[in-house]
């Protein structure tokens, strides 16, 4: 299906729901093709390849909304999504800053749809994630390679609204994962290698599979340590974690909502200098790049952390107009399924020039981290008090040391923003917390609690 | 509502089988949804949807061939059949008779959810955004939310399985915040079924009060305790940590990688003898519970601990056949866009003799942890964190102050050694489960349990 028959679709799911009473209305209309590929001991386990689409459509009626869609686009279909939508909105009471976007746009992006995917044949994919695999293997001491996995997706996007918007926009994305083990028994250790692109080609499977090996190996042998208060090192992955958490508190929508710790903190102090972090939903490399958001903004940057500040927070055209502000183009789209809702499209955490050996040797004595677990449940989203699961190597005399694991560090989220010292060099993007480019940072004092 | 016709199911079988392989499958599957909740006392986003589709599954000695389609026309499902088949290599093989699809009909539903009407939902909800409010003045926001969701689903494959079933899950959740001068905390509640309306029949406002309750208590918490302490673990939710910890390694998948310290582990003695624990995915209308699994195996009782042992993992069907074993009814999958995966359906430890307040009376210092905000474990290891959402010091054998920020740090294995004493008040609640990207609603519940010592992360 070509881009212009679901800019087609979606402008008639429009039409459809101002027949039947809508007031106003967009719609948004996606079609990708995907495959998935997971190798195992030299072998494809398994191999998906399937196209799916979808049709979502947002219906107004004096400042009540209801949301439909379906996965039927033929006339009759779209006719019954848009039915479905304006019966919902009759439900909802009404909201005075419900509606469609004020100013939509494009925003140019290059290269969001590499031409060489085309080229790759299932045959060349899974070669790639048997280098993954066979590279993560290669390490002496890597007992076992639980997952090798490589994906992509290639999709088109589309979005007309009743104000005459209609737009489309095409991407593709591949990564690819490796998760690796060392040790055995009670003493086995596991480690994630992680690369991702605009396609195949970019990505580094030997590189991949030695990550995984690697982070997996540093960890043999760990054991509990005494608890201590001493400088921390959030390696990229985990910075990334955090990184993420907060772009997600800082969504106008929680913040208006009274479920944010950064609520009326606008321009205050909330973070050392070194801790800079904007959005960017049109940066060239990030994967969460698109010319406009899920209702139709030209997507921007926007900065969130700035000299130590809090600058400003992430909105949609809702969350706007209720603060009187313009929209950031923050309104997100998980699919077709979900009206959007406020949040992060690429974070990126604004990098130092320190390397980690630079930062290890800043921080002395301490704890380097290169896991947490049970961020999202174990942070107070209000008040920001936190406690989560870490594991990583203790930092002795400027150096690496012995690794460590069923810690927990906890503290208070703006304290511990407060204090960081700096931000490494080298940042990557890791797709763990949205999409995050990130790199270590030094924060210098947390509360660790071991045995 | 019949999907496919069992003519058709065979055709696009034999197609996908036309280059060879051990087992092909049909799945096809209808699914709607509605969901309305409120927030800040307005009520919102209400909407839902439609979706069609099915995908096909070839799978040839240890690898799996995959392909999906939105809608079930007949041509889309032979050319998805004729693609998926292109990576196979081997002889061409027919499919055994299908029969229709048999409806498995074991999780009665008496109110059809979409029958009510969509008002009411939006009523009920303002109905729990005043019950939580009336809890006390400190209640600053209260969000509430009600889904409910129907998957009809069809599985056909080449050994003859023709089976039906006819899902239907509603749920109504509730999340509160309490604020006395600086301090914020908050609770949250839900309840769920593979049942109609009628669970929400009898007092559902309870949902609402009982989190408002949860965000009050925890006004007056004092900062967790650290260190290495007796836990007594609530029922219910609490039952996340079995789950977590222990269930998750006894799936097959990840025992038969050695991904899990389970693995080789069948008949030890991994606990006291008092200790029991079933995978149940045909308790009668629960919330992980389905008439038939992903792959068309009548779900059932899994035996996982008996007495202490390990006595068994849970299997789908490609797991089973590389074990020589039978599938126990754990193949399960989000949706026709998914491969099934083994997955727990709703994992509980087994009723004992104790009552909860034995089991804390025997506690001089310690935590009551009785509700989880969440967790996460690594299966290879066992090791695994959660966070306290709701829990108390316990001192002299009495629940004393509520506490904040505690964590769960600790081992699978170590703390189901360690468990020495079950109470007799097994409950189950609702989750969600996520694993290789799929999440489907998986039941988790115990009863009261006490674990010897832990590892409890504070910020005290």
């Amino acid at each position: 299906m070509a881009a212009v028959d679901i800019e087609a679709i979606a402008r008639r799911g429009v039409d459809a729901a101002l027949a039947a009473g809508a007031g106003e209305a967009d719609a948004w209309c996606e079609r990708s093709t995907s495959r998935r590929i997971r190798v195992y001991g030299g072998e494809v386990e398994s191999l998906s390849d399937a196209g799916s689409r979808g049709l979502g459509l947002r219906a107004f009626i004096d400042g009540r909304s209801g949301y439909a869609y379906g996965t039927d686009l033929s006339d009759d279909g779209v006719r019954s999504v848009a039915e479905a939508a304006r019966a919902a909105a009759a439900v909802a009471d009404p909201d005075e800053y419900a509606g469609l976007a004020e100013d939509s746009g494009v925003t140019e992006v290059d290269g969001l749809a590499s031409p060489s995917m085309a080229g790759w044949s299932n045959e060349d994919r899974v070669q790639l994630a048997l280098e993954v695999e066979r590279a993560a293997r290669s390490r002496p001491g890597v007992t076992q390679v639980e997952n090798a996995v490589y994906a992509d997706s290639e999709g088109s996007a589309a979005i007309a609204s009743s104000h005459g918007l209609s737009a489309s926009y095409s991407a593709t994305s591949a990564w690819a994962y490796a998760s690796a083990f060392a040790g055995e028994g009670e003493d086995l250790m596991t480690g994630m290698g992680i690369g991702l692109g605009r396609d195949p080609g970019a990505l580094d499977p030997e590189a991949i599979g030695h990550e995984a090996a690697d982070r997996a190996l540093d960890l043999v042998g760990a054991r509990r340590t005494q608890s201590r208060r001493c400088p921390v090192i959030l390696d990229a992955f985990v910075a990334a974690s955090f990184a993420g958490f907060i772009g997600s508190m800082l969504s106008a929508d929680a913040v208006q909502r009274g479920r944010s710790l950064f609520a009326e903190r606008e321009g205050e102090t909330v973070a050392g200098k070194a801790f800079v972090l904007s959005d960017d939903g049109r940066h060239p490399e990030g994967p969460s790049s698109a010319p406009f958001d899920g209702e139709g903004a030209a997507t921007r940057r926007t900065p969130l952390i700035e000299d130590g500040r809090l600058a400003g927070f992430l909105y949609d055209a809702r969350t706007a107009r209720k603060a009187g502000r313009a929209s950031t183009a923050n309104a997100a789209r998980e699919s077709y399924r979900a009206p959007p809702t406020v949040g992060p499209t690429n974070l990126l955490l604004g990098a130092g020039d320190d390397t980690v050996e630079e930062l290890v040797r800043q921080a002395g004595d301490g704890l380097y981290v290169t896991e947490v677990s049970g961020l999202h449940s174990g942070v107070n989203p209000v008040s920001g008090t936190f406690s989560v699961g870490a594991t990583g190597r203790l930092v002795e005399g400027g150096e690496l040391g012995a690794p460590v694991r069923e810690m927990t560090i906890a503290g208070d989220l703006v304290e511990m923003l407060r204090d960081v010292r700096a931000v490494g060099s080298g940042p990557r993007w890791v797709p763990f917390g949205g999409s995050v480019k990130a790199a270590a940072v030094l924060i210098g004092e947390m509360a660790v609690s071991g045995s | 509502m019949t999907l496919i016709d069992p003519g058709l199911a065979a055709r696009v079988i034999e197609r996908a089988l036309r280059r060879g392989g051990d087992l092909a499958e049909l799945y096809a599957e209808d699914r709607q949804s509605f969901s309305i909740s409120l927030d800040d006392g307005r009520v919102e986003r209400p909407g839902g949807g439609t979706e069609r589709g099915a995908s096909v599954r070839v799978v040839a000695g240890g690898a799996s061939w995959f392909g999906h389609v939105d809608g079930l026309g007949e041509e889309a499902l032979l050319t998805m059949a004729g693609s998926v088949a292109q990576a196979v290599r081997g002889e061409p093989r027919g499919c055994a008779p299908l029969g229709p699809a048999r409806p498995a009909g074991t999780n009665p539903v008496s109110v059809r959810p979409e029958t009510v009407a969509a008002a009411r939902k939006a009523d009920l909800l303002r109905a729990l955004d005043e019950r939580a409010r009336s809890a006390g003045a400190e209640v600053a926001e209260v969000s509430v939310g009600y889904s409910e969701g129907r998957r009809i689903v069809e599985i056909f494959n080449s050994d003859g399985v023709a089976a039906a079933d006819d899902r239907t899950r509603t749920r109504l959740s509730a999340q509160v915040v309490a604020r006395r001068e600086g301090r914020v905390e908050t609770g949250s509640h839900t309840r769920g079924g593979h049942a109609g309306y009628e669970l929400l029949e009898s007092d559902p406002e309870e949902v609402a009060g009982s989190a408002a309750r949860k965000a009050l208590t925890a006004l007056d918490a004092v900062d967790a305790p650290s260190g290495r302490l007796p836990v007594v673990v609530g029922n219910g939710f609490g039952g996340v940590l079995l789950h977590e910890a222990v269930g998750h390694g006894l799936e097959a998948d990840a025992v038969q990688k050695g991904a899990s310290v389970y693995a080789g582990k069948l008949g030890e003695q991994l606990a006291e003898p008092t200790v029991t624990a079933y995978d149940d995915g045909a308790r009668t209308n629960e919330w992980g519970s389905d008439g038939v699994d992903d792959e068309g195996t009548p779900t059932r009782r899994t035996t996982v601990i008996e007495d202490g042992r390990l006595t068994s993992y849970l299997y789908d069907v490609v797991r089973a056949r590389a074990d020589g074993a039978a599938s126990t009814g754990n193949g399960r999958r989000q949706s026709f866009r998914h491969l099934p995966v083994p997955r727990m359906t709703n994992t509980y430890f087994a009723p004992g003799e104790a009552t909860p307040e034995e089991l804390i009376g025997g506690v001089h210092r310690g935590l009551y942890a009785v509700s989880f905000g969440g967790g996460q474990v690594e299966p290879a290891t066992g090791d695994f964190v959660f966070g306290v959402s709701e829990g108390y010091l316990i001192e002299g054998g009495k629940v004393t102050a509520p506490v904040r920020g505690a964590t769960l740090v600790g081992n699978g294995l170590e703390a189901l050694r360690a468990i020495d004493g079950i109470a007799g008040d097994l409950e189950i609640a609702t989750g969600y489960c996520g694993k290789d990207g799929q999440t489907v609603p998986a039941g988790v519940g115990q009863p009261h349990v006490r674990i010897r010592e832990l590892t409890v992360g504070g910020t005290g």
